[in-house]
């Protein structure tokens, strides 16, 4: 089979510096394989790119092979006694949820878009809003099929090759390209019942989570990023749990068609906006259904919406920080970016309730803060400055949100790095699968 | 009554999108491909998403021996429905390939006419049989003025083309309508990479114009359908200026 390549410039949702590549766009596993063979015939790394949603430079390789996954997209099979679902890695959360939803199955963890492949939500092992509860998307992955540098494809499970496993989930795609994903479900239904309140201060947003965290299955804090002072952590808290309901009317989504000036998102104009969406929610908080869509994906309705942040794009800084030091981190943070100035629409803080399966996965348990911050002048300086109080804390970076972190912080932060590396050794030693992201980040120079 | 689609040359991205779009308005779909594992993972797709019967058979164009046993098994797997035929099986090889070696001139031919031609020819006395149903046949732009780029895979293509026409004439005799269906530049394998290449439709968009035109019995259907004006015009051009012309 003959591999056709196709130059394109390549970004992350952010929005940063491009990459060109040559890209393939297999149909088929047969010609992922061919597409990786014919890049290591060429000498050129490779990389597997989804639904291009990480932030940063993690799903693009400036003068590599990019292998687009976007066309292999099959729901391959499905038992409703186990909830357990097979397919290929292009399949979208969106495609899960209009097979499964009508079953009364959801995506066991959904991070905040629908668009996500779920071959990128094993490369970036993503969390949600119920990470206390249910772990994050590698602890519902039964088994993968990787198809590594040398051309097997290789079936690999926590007890099947486990050393693949482990580095495959969380590993960002280094270990090889994920074809296929054996993972399960759980019930759901297209409506939550939602609880919202008005949340004064950082402490007692603590207080709402902690109080929260037993009891609630989702729960999310959206932060006025703006407000400082006595306000500095104000936001809105919700908790939610599936309830039996029909389903909500789907809505177009509206579309930016072209990207904001620069001014549009300017400090007044969030500030105004941000004060208006915490008012929304009377003193006393409110509970009402809400739909999936709006509860999951609330951005998914504006699609492009990264176009808010203009042609220069925006970082996203997200890290978790573990409970004994987060109140602290997480306040710093905030007064870093309030008192920086760079406009910011919301924060996020969640919870996170321990590690992930896979040696570079995100999660321990702690508190996760994430926040846009505009590629303005000093964008660069304030996400070193948050990376010196995550790191500090002893927190780490999200691998699909950076786009800036150091090479020293990443290896101080990441303590299955030696592991990961090992991993890499065995299973790509020449290197053939790299990402400007893993480049920026040294993985696998180290290697003995 | 239930509906049955055959589509040939399952494992392109236009016939996986046509035989999902197809799927989801009800119809059962019997997938046949030279790749049988992947027909089979379309055919598992499409029966988990849409909870239509569907199945994969493994079929290679070029073997003619065993196009009597596919058109068997598509009347048995429609049973007491109606059988449809989606046809989308071709190869397009580099011209300049084809010009590098000639005896890739005929199995090109082979795969996009004489293949389509003698497998449509045994499935039409099956379809006059059952006295309705429809043919869905994938021609191409290509095959509307030989052009110097392409006119080998073209000329397949025209002759597919007035195949159709001569088949539509015996087929509506008996109920049966013949569609062409001619594709522009479409977002697929067979595209990926070409330079040269602009108004791509992706493939979702030409599976809907095939239904579409099935269901409102269309004879010659573009697809986009502004390509029936750029055809036009490229038809009209003078053959003393289009023989120069580098296209």
């Amino acid at each position: 089979m003959s591999v056709r390549w196709k130059k394109m410039a390549l970004t992350g949702w952010g929005r940063g510096p491009a990459a060109d590549v040559a890209a393939a766009r297999p149909e088929r596993a047969a010609d992922a394989t061919a597409a990786v063979k014919k890049a290591r015939e060429e000498g050129a790394a490779a990389l597997a790119r989804g639904a291009g949603r990480s932030y940063g430079d993690a799903a693009q390789l400036a003068g590599g092979r990019a292998i687009l996954t976007d066309r292999l997209d099959r729901i391959l099979a499905f038992d409703p006694a186990t909830a357990s679902v097979e397919c290929e890695a292009g399949v979208t959360f969106r495609a899960l949820l209009d097979a499964f939803l009508p079953r009364g199955f959801v995506p066991p963890v959904s991070p905040g878009t629908a668009f996500v492949t779920v071959g990128g939500a094993v490369a970036a092992d993503v969390h949600g809003k119920n990470h206390d509860r249910h772990g994050s998307f590698g602890d519902h992955v039964e088994w993968l099929d990787v198809l590594l540098a040398d051309g097997r494809i290789v079936r690999t499970g926590p007890d099947t090759e486990p050393d693949l496993f482990r580095a495959t989930l969380g590993g960002m795609g280094l270990t090889g390209i994920v074809l296929r994903v054996r993972l399960r479900l759980l019930p759901g239904s297209p409506v939550l019942q939602v609880r919202e309140t008005r949340i004064r201060d950082l402490d007692a947003f603590f207080a709402a989570f902690e109080a929260a965290r037993a009891r609630a299955t989702y729960s999310v804090g959206w932060i006025d990023a703006l407000a400082s002072g006595r306000s500095l952590g104000r936001g809105i808290f919700e908790t939610a749990e599936f309830v039996p309901g029909p389903a909500a009317p789907a809505r177009k989504p509206l579309r930016i068609p072209f990207d904001l000036p620069g001014f549009a998102l300017s400090a007044p104009g969030v500030r105004a906006f941000n004060a208006v969406y915490w008012r929304r929610v009377p003193k006393a908080g409110r509970e009402g259904l809400r739909g999936l869509d709006t509860f999951f994906y609330p951005l998914d309705r504006l699609a492009d919406w990264h176009r808010l942040y203009g042609r220069r794009g925006f970082y996203q800084f997200q890290s978790v920080v573990p409970d004994g030091a987060a109140l602290r981190a997480v306040r710093e943070m905030l007064e870093t970016v309030a008192s920086a100035g760079n406009a910011s629409f919301l924060a996020v803080l969640k919870t996170l309730g321990g590690e992930g399966r896979g040696l570079l996965s995100f999660p321990m348990r702690g508190v996760t803060l994430a926040l846009d911050i505009p590629r303005a002048a000093g964008a660069v300086e304030l996400m070193a400055r948050l990376e010196r109080i995550s790191r500090e804390a002893g927190g780490r970076i999200y691998l699909a949100k950076d786009a800036a972190m150091s090479a020293a912080t990443f290896a101080a932060t990441y303590p299955g790095l030696p592991a990961f590396e090992a991993a890499l050794a065995r299973f790509d030693p020449q290197g053939r699968f790299a990402s400007d992201q893993s480049r920026r980040l040294q993985i696998g120079r180290r290697a003995a | 009554m239930s509906s049955t689609w055959l589509v040939l040359g399952a494992s392109s991205a236009i016939a996986r999108a046509f035989a999902r779009a197809a799927a989801a308005q009800g119809a059962d779909i019997l997938l046949a491909a030279r790749d049988l594992v992947d027909a089979e993972a379309t055919a598992a797709d499409i029966a988990i998403r849409t909870a239509r019967r569907a199945e994969a058979v493994k079929f290679d164009a070029l073997d003619e021996a065993a196009q009597d046993e596919l058109v068997a098994w598509a009347r048995e797997f429609a049973g007491s429905g109606t059988l449809n035929v989606f046809l989308a099986f071709g190869t397009m090889p580099d011209q300049a390939a084809i010009d590098a070696d000639p005896s890739l001139v005929a199995p090109t031919v082979m795969a996009n006419f004489t293949a389509a031609a003698s497998l449509l020819h045994r499935l039409a006395p099956v379809l006059e049989a059952q006295g309705t149903g429809a043919v869905v046949a994938l021609g191409s732009v290509a095959g509307d003025r030989g052009r110097l780029k392409n006119y080998v895979y073209g000329s397949a293509k025209a002759g597919l083309h007035a195949y159709l026409q001569g088949l539509r004439a015996r087929l509506v005799r008996k109920g049966v309508h013949v569609v062409t269906l001619k594709p522009g530049f479409v977002d697929t394998a067979m595209t990926w990479g070409l330079p040269g290449l602009f108004l791509v439709a992706p493939p979702e968009a030409v599976a809907r114009a095939a239904l579409d035109a099935a269901a409102k019995k269309r004879d010659v259907v573009y697809a986009p359908a502004f390509w029936w004006g750029i055809m036009t015009i490229i038809r009209h051009i003078p053959e003393r200026i289009f023989k120069k012309l580098n296209i």
